[in-house]
């Protein structure tokens, strides 16, 4: 028990005792330390006030340019205004519940698939729950049939496009770039070729090449006549590029497994695919959570290059808003704050769940 | 550059097969069977084509998209719209996935001869200007010796500053800033001393953007042309005769001053004969383009003439006057073609 031996005593004292104590602790440590809490205690004076006057004090929710003239602050009233066109895009109007019950649908199969961690009946309801959710999300968004009118997918966008682009992406990709780190690590040639190849190339270009390839390249092979959706061409664009990173991220992971586990399920008699999927893969994949995660955080922000090439994801949305009328450009700041906030919302909940992960699927290390 | 040349090859190719494979009449059976015209548009052009607060797209681009649904399909909203890049809109339009291309294009000789297009007219004339502070004290381009100047990456617009001040013998500081909004921000926090790009932009930045509008002019040299107008495939020639008659019924109908609210009662009462003729009360001109008579008559009464889609847009939005895109009979330049 040397480890205790080197814990603090407990703290005593009254409330202020113990508050100097632990200021002079941790905030006053020499000089070096008190210049770095200073400072920073005037940078937080010098940003905090004037930020908060600007975005509460003196900003405004009015949705009107006249009442956004009056006020010195945000003009939170250009996102209320446009709030519809920012959240939806170009949607028909009449039409935006149903992008509303596609995104909740496709919320509770995300938030089904994420809670079997915690609850293990849910497991054997993941492939079915997107089985059947994918396409009822696909007849909401398209409709044609069932008495809902069609809808060009060009008019989608917005909320409901970023996160169909990067769920999509996800489900796709994560496969995708498990069989082309078992590639990569493959004894016969061919495909290990094949892997590598296409492991390089595509780490090799910027996504932004590879959407503007797919987008303004491919139709011109096509013959006459013959086009490809715009939109699944982006789709197939980020998983294409998604799955190229997973790849190397999960080969790290099978390289941390020990040879010994290898050698384990070949003394098991396993086959190959049998020894992946109950010794290898578990272990490998744990292993590599957050940089997995890490992926996924920087793919669901990269569906935002999809505006070079005509669709509008979430920033693009607040882009039209902004050129939706001239009146409204100058409050370019307070739409890309309202952007960016949403985006933290999002990536932190998948930092967070990420962590949360990480902790159970430990539980099995702890001793 | 080599993504260019390899884009322009492979346009090129594709331009050669579409003109030996489509038909006359093609695009516009393709329509009919469709129901609606697949317009590309830009992904966001105040009082050209941008999406409202509802998420309908609007602006004089969009009007002629519009003009030419109300006369093949007999509904202005029988139009799907397809946002497009600067990049994309080209061969979005030989590869099929468009009808028609009515996105602020410049029409020039390359375009029009080497990448299998075809210019059906112009719906807006438009240049290169310079917008200064007042303070500044100059009234005339020439004067810009010397001036700093904030301009936008990778446009003509670039090209042609630096063009102008050679010719002229003078120079200038460029200061390029990729970001429309950062690059407005630096010439109004006085930054630069000029602020360049098409005049109907400078306009609308200058309304729109400046604390005190009065305190800035737009100097009166127009240092280049921008002549825009709506673009087709090559080889289709029926429907580029339609998409071109579409354009010009609009802005004919504005020399006869033929409006939407009084179009049922020249379409009744009027004797002249050219009204007639645009408005399918003698008939011939929808024979002639493969449509019905009342082909221009549901333009203007669905889309208006060319002058009430030039208010309701460009000055309702921007607060630009007509310039040079009054009637020529106004001392400007729209000029129709007669129906007949």
């Amino acid at each position: 028990m040397s480890e205790n031996a080197k814990l603090p005593p407990l703290p005593t004292g009254t409330f202020s005792e113990r508050a100097v104590a632990w200021s002079k602790k941790n905030l006053f440590d020499g000089w070096f330390n008190t210049l770095l809490t200073l400072g920073a205690l005037a940078f937080i004076l010098w940003l905090v006030p004037p930020l908060f006057n600007w975005a509460v004090v003196n900003a405004t929710l009015t949705p009107t340019i006249e009442g956004c003239a009056e006020v010195t602050g945000a003009c939170w009233g250009f996102v209320n205004a446009n709030l519809r066109l920012i959240l939806f895009g170009t949607y028909p109007y009449e039409e935006q519940w149903r992008p509303v019950l596609a995104m909740i649908v496709l919320i509770a199969i995300i938030c089904g698939s994420l809670g079997a961690v915690k609850y293990p009946g849910l497991r054997k309801w993941i492939i079915p729950m997107w089985v059947v959710g994918v396409p009822v999300i696909g007849v909401l968004m398209w409709g044609g049939v069932l008495g809902l009118t069609y809808v060009q997918n060009s008019y989608w966008g917005g909320l409901p496009l970023t996160l169909i682009l990067s769920s999509i992406g996800v489900i796709f990709a994560f496969p995708l770039g498990l069989l082309l780190a078992l590639g990569r690590q493959s004894n016969m040639p061919a495909i290990k070729t094949v892997s590598v190849v296409y492991i390089e190339v595509i780490r090799g270009v910027p996504l932004i090449t590879v959407l503007f390839m797919a987008s303004v390249m491919f139709p011109l092979f096509l013959p006459t006549g013959v086009t490809i959706d715009k939109l699944l061409r982006a789709q197939i664009g980020i998983i294409l590029f998604t799955a190229a990173y997973l790849a190397e991220v999960f080969r790290g992971g099978l390289q941390a497994v020990p040879r010994g586990q290898f050698e384990a399920g070949d003394s098991l008699a396993l086959s190959y695919w049998q020894s992946m999927r109950l010794i290898i893969l578990p272990q490998a994949l744990r292993l590599v959570i957050p940089p997995t995660v890490n992926s996924f955080i920087s793919m669901f922000k990269d569906t935002t290059l999809v505006v070079i090439i005509g669709l509008f994801d979430f920033l693009g949305t607040v882009k039209l808003a902004l050129r939706s009328d001239p009146a409204w450009t100058k409050y370019y700041v307070e739409g890309y704050a309202f952007a960016a906030a949403i985006f933290f919302l999002i990536c932190f909940s998948m930092a967070k769940y990420s962590a949360y992960l990480e902790k159970e699927l430990r539980k099995g290390e702890r001793r | 550059m080599k993504i260019k040349t390899i884009l322009a090859a492979g346009a090129m190719t594709v331009a050669a097969v579409a003109a030996q494979n489509a038909q006359a009449g093609a695009v516009l059976d393709g329509v009919k069977a469709k129901g609606f015209v697949q317009c590309g548009v830009n992904t966001g052009l105040p009082g050209f084509s941008a999406a409202n607060a509802e998420g309908k797209w609007e602006g004089i681009d969009v009007d002629v998209c519009r003009a030419i649904a109300a006369a093949v399909l007999g509904d202005a909203n029988s139009v799907q719209y397809t946002p497009l890049t600067a990049a994309q809109r080209f061969t979005a339009l030989q590869s099929g996935e468009i009808d028609i291309l009515s996105r602020n294009t410049t029409a020039t000789t390359t375009r029009d001869a080497k990448l299998g297009l075809t210019f059906v007219g112009i719906n807006y004339y438009d240049g290169q200007g310079f917008l200064i502070p007042k303070a500044l004290g100059v009234n005339s381009a020439t004067e810009l010796d010397g001036a700093t100047v904030c301009v936008e990456p990778g446009t003509t617009t670039e090209l042609n500053l630096a063009d102008y001040f050679r010719a002229k013998g003078m120079s200038f500081e460029p200061v390029v800033i990729e970001n429309i909004n950062e690059a407005t921000a630096a010439f109004f926090s006085g930054r630069c001393d000029v602020y360049t790009t098409d005049a109907s932009g400078l306009a609308s930045i200058r309304t729109t953007m400046a604390e005190n509008p009065d305190d800035y002019v737009i100097l009166p040299e127009i240092i280049s042309k921008e002549p825009l107008g709506p673009v087709v495939a090559q080889g289709d020639e029926q429907w580029a005769d339609i998409s071109r008659w579409a354009l010009t019924a609009m802005v004919e109908a504005e020399e006869f001053g033929v409006t939407m609210a009084n179009v049922d009662d020249m379409k009744a009462n009027s004797t002249n004969p050219g009204i007639q003729r645009l408005l399918g009360v003698s008939p011939g001109m929808g024979e002639a383009l493969g449509l019905d008579e009342e082909w221009a008559y549901r333009i203007v009464k669905n889309v208006g003439n060319y002058g009430e889609s030039y208010e309701k847009n460009v000055t309702a939005k921007l607060g630009l006057e007509r310039g040079l895109n009054a009637l020529w009979t106004d001392g400007g330049l729209q000029y129709a073609w007669p129906v007949r």
